[in-house]
């Protein structure tokens, strides 16, 4: 199961090595990594998607937490939560209907053209794994000729209003 | 403008307090403060070179003494020369020993450090240095040993650019060390070197590195001891409710066929009287490791012996058929469990340990409780008294079957080896240094069958008596532990066990022992193999004795002589006992070498990765 770490760790050198070499070290998976500021610049937040059965999530909870520099670990998944990433992918896609499908994939993603040439697009993406996957895989056919994905990052929900029920997998596409 | 980062999460005050007798002034003093859950904080630190104050190296030597250190193992180099001129000039307060090679400090800070309780210190320098203090480094830090080692570094104006003798120190130990550092401003020192102390002793002990530039430790800053304080602490435990010990207490109450599976973790936090009185009140047997020989007393007649590899039938055979496992100080080592998932298949387990990463590591637990093994075990023990005396007699009643069964696993298959006539056989050889040392000699060794026969055939007493390399299996560690040993506790016996193979690869530091007169005393059970590897080749390799025969070796004896200590040597059953007391009442150094039996095998064994009860107790055909 895919599980969504959050770290807060000092924003000192080298922190971030000793949690991705405590990775390799142990054959813990890392399907994505971010790395950001958090309120505080002086603790970074380290977003990690892994996988794993509840006893590997848990040892590398506290494999991370016996890192002397990081303050907190939390399995962001455990509770209600948002997941965003995004991605930035140029298509093959001169004037014509090429273009028109481009754009209009575009518009229902709510995505984002950011470049333009005669020949081909950049568009900008993002919303959930899921939501940026399928984008991508529509895109395909019309020829995709690079693509940078972010990885994830993550936040739990607020505290759910009372009466509403918990979202817990976030929406996507049409809303 | 340097920012120091601080980064709470808990004080643990009582483990400063658990080190009292080797309190500093400053310990008392946060001690006297009142802790509690400190959030995250940030001191900045204005700090303008000063060029009156003192330098990197002056204020390194300070804050050494601060913390309590007069020992030092090191080898100095060209990144660390400013911190030798300093430390010749406090060369009345911290003594240093100058060892004859890098892995041989680390080995004697940290057989300083598991005969004394106290951390271990070491100093080297960049590149080789560094990389020669990594073997130690990694042995400390699977067998959960408190060091502070410092490394040169070339000048930060050199990093990265593959200047001489640079190596990324940092880089290389960041998978073997608790925490390390790179120290880019002197003023940045004082405070590295409280957090890497506290750091070093608290929770599971373990290693810390401090990797000092050569120009940050000639620098001067302003510096006063105050700078000591407001140290980052982190790792603290969490603290255990009192529910999940009586929870415990009645799973061991209503156990028929409980076994105290103990570790390392009983010498670590000093759990010797407790683990007893514990297991006493409750009639509980119990089966050490290897770390957790003597924190137990392997007469005492509770005590079933070592259990894993090559444990003792009963202890195995008792851990196999047990319906609860109280599992104190340990981490469910594959040493120990043979097939995780045939281990103890019927039984509960609770698991104490202090590192709550080792908890559900391997094994998962019924009841967890992660704390230090002397709280949790006193914890027990008080509870366990104040049960009515009625029901404690009921539990005791209640597992006499399991003493009968198990006193029957030990009367079919105990210890034994067939003795000789002709040749020294390895297992008299303990039995023989047991008797003259009356049982109370430290004993340190290195790994491999050598290892197994001191385990199997020295009854220990009490904990931090036997110093050898558990989770690392380290040749070459026994030596050097020794010396370390023999310096923290002068007026003791200490005897190093080890093999002809393992002698040889740090046989150098003989000139450390004889320099500062350490007079440890060397039992080399020479057998002219690598022993271990060679009895795997004959058991499950067919025979294939692949490079193995290490007989061209050394005349030992001269080897002594040559560096001024006493060589002996036995060879026949007969010159045993005369060879081993005539290096017992010898002052100084002494060498002995025992030319033992070629083929001898440690039984009993389990295959690795068998079931522990399937173990094989004697070699076919013998």
């Amino acid at each position: 199961m895919r599980h969504t770490l959050s770290i807060i760790v000092a924003d000192q050198p080298g922190e971030l090595s000793r949690i991705v070499g405590l990775f390799s070290a142990r054959g813990f998976n890392i399907e994505t990594i971010s790395v950001g500021e958090t309120l505080d610049p002086h603790w970074s937040r380290v977003t990690i998607v892994t996988r794993g059965d509840d006893r590997t999530i848990e040892q590398i909870v506290k494999q991370c937490e016996r890192l002397a520099r990081v303050r907190e670990v939390h399995d962001v998944t455990t509770r209600p939560h948002i997941e965003r990433e995004m991605a930035l992918i140029t298509v093959e896609a001169s004037a014509g209907v090429a273009r028109q499908e481009v754009l209009s994939l575009v518009s229902v993603f709510r995505a984002k053209v950011v470049d333009i040439s005669h020949s081909q697009l950049i568009v900008e993406a993002s919303g959930n794994k899921e939501k940026v996957d399928t984008f991508i895989e529509l895109l395909r056919p019309i020829g995709i000729t690079d693509i940078t994905r972010t990885g994830h990052i993550a936040i739990n929900r607020l505290a759910s209003v009372e009466g509403v029920k918990e979202r817990n997998e976030d929406e996507y596409l049409l809303r | 403008m340097n920012q120091i980062y601080i980064s709470l999460k808990k004080i643990n005050f009582t483990n400063i307090a658990h080190n009292a007798k080797f309190a500093t002034p400053l310990a008392e003093e946060l001690m006297s403060a009142q802790p509690s859950i400190v959030e995250v904080v940030r001191k900045q630190v204005s700090v303008e070179p000063d060029l009156s104050g003192p330098t990197g190296a002056e204020i390194l030597m300070d804050a050494l003494i601060y913390e309590g250190v007069d020992t030092i193992f090191g080898y100095p180099g060209g990144a660390v020369l400013h911190i030798y001129d300093e430390l010749w000039r406090v060369r009345e307060r911290i003594t240093h020993y100058l060892v004859r090679h890098e892995q041989g400090a680390v080995h004697m800070a940290e057989g300083y450090a598991r005969a004394s309780g106290r951390v271990g210190v070491v100093l080297v320098t960049s590149g080789p240095g560094a990389t020669n203090a990594v073997t130690g480094i990694a042995n400390a830090y699977m067998d959960s040993t408190p060091l502070v080692v410092i490394t040169g570094q070339v000048p930060k104006h050199l990093i990265g650019t593959d200047a001489f003798q640079e190596v990324d120190t940092v880089g290389i130990t960041r998978p073997c060390v608790k925490h390390n550092y790179l120290v880019r401003e002197a003023s940045d020192i004082a405070g590295v070197v409280r957090e890497a102390f506290y750091l070093a002793r608290s929770g599971r002990p373990g290693p810390v590195v401090i990797d000092i530039p050569k120009d940050v430790s000639a620098a001067r800053t302003t510096y006063s001891r105050l700078d000591h304080v407001g140290f980052p602490f982190s790792n603290d435990v969490a603290r255990v409710e009192r529910a999940s010990f009586s929870q415990a207490l009645d799973a061991v109450l209503n156990a028929k066929r409980p076994v105290l599976y103990v570790g390392g973790g009983i010498a670590n936090s000093g759990a010797d009287e407790s683990l007893r009185s514990f297991a006493e009140t409750l009639q509980l047997p119990v089966a050490p490791t290897l770390m957790g020989l003597g924190g137990f007393p392997s007469a005492h007649p509770l005590c079933l012996g070592m259990l894993g590899m090559h444990g003792t039938y009963a202890a195995n055979m008792a851990v196999a058929q047990s319906d609860l496992l109280i599992a104190v100080g340990v981490r469910f080592d594959d040493r120990v469990t043979g097939k995780l998932a045939t281990f103890a298949p019927n039984a509960r387990v609770i698991h104490i340990d202090i590192d709550p990463a080792n908890i559900g590591k391997n094994v998962a637990p019924t009841f967890s409780i992660a704390a230090d093994a002397r709280q949790a075990l006193s914890e027990l023990l008080d509870l366990s008294r104040g049960q009515a005396k009625d029901k404690l007699r009921q539990s005791i009643g209640a597992r006499e079957i399991w003493w009968e069964q198990i006193r029957a696993w030990q009367r079919s298959q105990p210890l034994r080896f067939t003795g000789s006539l002709n040749q020294i056989k390895p297992q008299t050889v303990i039995n023989e240094l047991h008797r003259l040392t009356k049982g109370e000699a430290i004993i340190t060794t290195d790994v491999g069958q050598h290892q197994m026969w001191v385990a199997q055939f020295y009854p220990f007493k009490r904990s931090r008596q036997l110093i050898t390399s558990g989770g690392l299996g380290t040749m070459g560690f026994g030596l050097p532990a020794a010396i370390g040993a023999q310096l923290a506790l002068p007026q003791q016996t200490v005897f190093v066990v080890v093999g002809d193979g393992g002698f040889q690869m740090t046989n150098q530091e003989l000139a450390t022992a004889i320099q500062y007169e350490l007079p440890v005393k060397i039992l080399i059970m020479n057998n002219g193999y690598l022993g271990m590897v060679r009895q795997w080749q004959e058991m499950f390799y067919d025979r294939t004795y692949s490079e193995v025969d290490i007989s061209v070796a050394p005349d030992f004896v001269k080897l002594a002589e040559a560096y001024g200590a006493l060589g002996l040597r036995a060879e026949r059953p007969s010159e045993l006992h005369d060879v081993l007391a005539a290096a017992l009442a010898h002052k100084g150094v002494v060498v002995v070498d025992v030319v033992i039996s070629k083929e001898e095998n440690v039984f009993p064994i389990v295959p690795a990765g068998a079931n522990s009860s399937d173990m094989i107790l004697q070699s076919e055909g013998v």
